[in-house]
């Protein structure tokens, strides 16, 4: 569904991600793991057509995102990190924009809207003003824009950042129950999420991957068969830096 | 067709926008009284005893020069100040039709504060006859003269996140435009430009062209130049907002 080959991003002297492959397919969430500044967001940003890449393609569904654009977007749906909306609309107000904004008109735009609504568990908040909504709200609103349209690859940069514990779950649990027909990637630096939610992992250290594979085979490489063990030992520049095993 | 439909959507939500918040009103009524105030006070419009407009078609170019850039400073400083352009831009829409939806949703705010100014017409109506035709052609000239200025505050706004950097440049640039074919301005050029550059650079005065407009006459030159300064800064937009390098 999702194919990613030798993407490279350069801004001006830095060397943002130095070439990255990997493929998601149906069915599968793929976590995106590094520490800040990895490279994680760029990359994403590069996938749904944000930024253009320096070097290397990223294809959606047979789709390049540097040649056809327009037709990767359409695939695609996109939580950005922080979970940007605009604050002065209401929840709905921004649905209904996102949902015209990608081809949806009257009878499939309303069920499309309402779904995303009840989905995210927002009918209660549903006409208040973004602004005025709390974090975990605010997130849940951008996630329901990012489904709005029932994507087939969904892209998710950090959905989980600054949530307590129970709404980390909810967002969890939302992420699980879409899973299965979905192409998911998310990106997070909690590691215990991988374990929760994905079906395999990448480990991504200074714009490289440093790691790939099922949850369970990373942490076999792990001398105490614990990721954050392992996550430290790649991503400070341990032994075997360069090994990638294939997932 | 679906293009010109995403297009809309961005610009019912840009010009929504505008009155979802106090700006619009703000805008609107400090647009009338200071083109009332100038006409009426200052170019003492009752005392002239002429039936025309020309006095108040006059202060146009000096109240679009404050305003106007304060209605599009926000266009894409906003969006890249609150990281919102990353959702707009990973939308199915070309930048081109984002930026036109923008773009026209503020040239229609700004053409809604000119017609607001009717009564003016009506006035002039009830105390003599005078020619609407010419009054007719004074508005044409003026809204064209405000599509113009709208565009260089969008190019402006795409340069920036700051909304008062935005602000300020177009303001420079706009008073520049304006103070083209004006001595002091000429001569800071004539010194060492060779004469076709400083005819050209008078010639590119927005008062020039809508000193011809406003007495009535709408030369096909006036709507060519106002045109291409309009397609000048769209596509100064769409060049920068391209190749930006983050949100």
């Amino acid at each position: 569904m999702l194919e990613v080959r030798d993407l490279a991003k350069r801004f001006g002297a830095i060397e943002a991600v130095k070439g990255v492959s990997f493929s998601v397919g149906m069915g599968e969430v793929l976590g995106f793991l590094g520490p800040n500044g990895a490279g994680k967001t760029t990359t994403m940003r590069m996938i749904t057509g944000f930024l253009p890449p320096t070097a290397g393609s990223a294809l959606v569904g047979g789709h390049d995102v540097a040649r056809e654009p327009v037709a990767v977007k359409r695939l695609i749906g996109y939580l950005p990190e922080n979970a940007p909306a605009y604050h002065s609309m209401s929840v709905t107000g921004f649905l209904q924009f996102v949902a015209d904004v990608r081809g949806l008109r009257g009878k499939s735009r309303a069920t499309a809207v309402d779904g995303a609504i009840q989905k995210c568990r927002l009918e209660t908040v549903r006409h208040q003003t973004i602004g005025t909504l709390s974090k975990g709200y605010r997130q849940r609103t951008c996630f329901a824009q990012a489904i709005l349209h029932n994507p087939q690859v969904l892209i998710m940069d950090e959905p989980t950042d600054g949530l307590d514990p129970n709404q980390k779950h909810t967002v969890r649990t939302m992420i699980k129950e879409m899973a299965h027909e979905k192409a998911i990637i998310v990106s997070t630096h909690i590691l215990e999420e991988v374990d929760a939610i994905c079906t395999k992992a990448i480990i991504i250290s200074n714009g490289r991957i440093v790691a790939n594979g099922t949850p369970a085979q990373l942490r076999a490489r792990s001398a105490t068969g614990r990721l954050d063990d392992l996550f430290r030992e790649l991503t400070l520049g341990g032994p075997n830096t360069t090994r990638t095993e294939e997932g | 067709m679906e293009g010109i439909q995403n297009c809309l959507a961005v610009y019912r939500r840009e010009l929504k926008s505008y009155f979802e918040s106090p700006v619009a009103y703000v805008f609107l009524v400090s647009f009338l009284l200071l083109t009332g105030f100038l006409t009426f006070a200052v170019a003492h419009f009752y005392e002239r005893q002429t039936a025309d407009l020309e006095v108040f078609f006059t202060f146009h170019p000096w109240v679009y020069l404050l305003l106007v850039p304060a209605a599009t400073m926000g266009l894409w400083a906003e969006e890249r100040r609150t990281g919102t352009i990353e959702l707009l831009l990973t939308m199915p829409v070309t930048l081109l039709q984002t930026i036109m939806g923008k773009f026209l949703a503020a040239w229609l705010f700004i053409t809604i504060g000119i017609v607001l100014t009717f009564p003016i017409v009506l006035t002039t109506c009830y105390l003599g006859d005078p020619d609407l035709g010419v009054i007719f052609c004074g508005y044409v000239g003026s809204i064209l003269m405000a599509g113009a200025y709208v565009s260089v505050g969008m190019f402006t706004s795409a340069l920036t996140r700051s909304q008062v950097i935005a602000f300020v440049i177009a303001l420079l640039v706009c008073l520049l435009l304006l103070l083209a074919g004006w001595p002091p301005v000429t001569s800071l050029f004539s010194q060492w430009a060779p004469s076709w550059l400083v005819e050209g650079i008078a010639a590119f005065s927005f008062t020039q062209q809508f000193e011809s407009i406003k007495r009535g006459v709408i030369d096909l030159r006036d709507i060519a130049y106002y045109a291409s300064v309009m397609v000048f800064m769209i596509a100064g937009s769409h060049t920068v907002l391209q190749n930006r390098t983050a949100a």
